[in-house]
């Protein structure tokens, strides 16, 4: 599983990583977690507000900090 | 430069504008008008066709704005309805409203100047 955090390094963008990195060793699963980082590359996904997170390629929220039991329940529902 | 970038990353501000960009006159009145708003810093025209589609970057922007506007042609509304799909009630505004008839209305610079005005003036 790859789980991308589109965001230039704001804090907000932080706070989203760390939520990623909580849910997933909540979840005690192997998952790829990246850090997307250049406007051109977040530009891609379509994604013109951020903090975003995507699930293998599918983006599930842009603009907000998803806390970590949404983003478990994005990580189960995308097993 | 650092901080730049940190302030263009988020979060806040954002208003996403959705012609409804249609095959006729005042669709590509409405287009313009679009165009025009992002031209002068009343928000981002975005890819509607991107929301009807379902790309999901483009659907969890336009939800994660703060406020989505849709400018349709004519009274069918396909803008405002494809946005409404996705759970969004955006603020609409109608080229037919303004003093245009569909069919009747040739693209030209007074005509989005117009509209453009009209929205501006409501926002």
């Amino acid at each position: 599983m790859k789980i991308e955090i589109l965001g230039t390094g704001c804090p907000k963008c932080k706070k989203t990583l760390e939520n990623v990195q909580k849910a997933v060793k909540d979840l005690k699963i192997e998952a790829e977690i990246v850090k997307v980082e250049k406007i051109d590359d977040i530009m891609k996904y379509g994604v013109m507000i951020t903090p975003a997170l995507a699930i293998n390629g599918e983006v599930k929220v842009a603009g907000k900090i998803p806390s970590p039991e949404q983003i478990a329940e994005w990580v189960k529902t995308a097993n | 430069m650092p901080e730049e970038k940190k302030d263009e990353c988020c979060c806040g501000g954002t208003i996403l504008v959705f012609p409804c960009s249609g095959a006729a006159d005042v669709g590509a009145i409405a287009d313009q008008v679009g165009r025009k708003m992002t031209r002068e810093g009343l928000g981002k025209m975005y890819c509607l066709a991107g929301v009807g589609g379902h790309v999901s970057g483009i659907v969890e922007t336009t939800k994660g704005a703060d406020e989505v506007i849709t400018i349709d042609g004519c009274p069918i509304a396909c803008a405002t309805k494809a946005v409404e799909h996705i759970g969004i009630t955006p603020k609409s505004f109608e080229v037919t409203k303004m003093g245009f008839e569909k069919g009747k209305s040739p693209v030209t610079e007074e005509a989005i100047n117009k509209v453009f005005s009209e929205i501006k003036s409501m926002l």
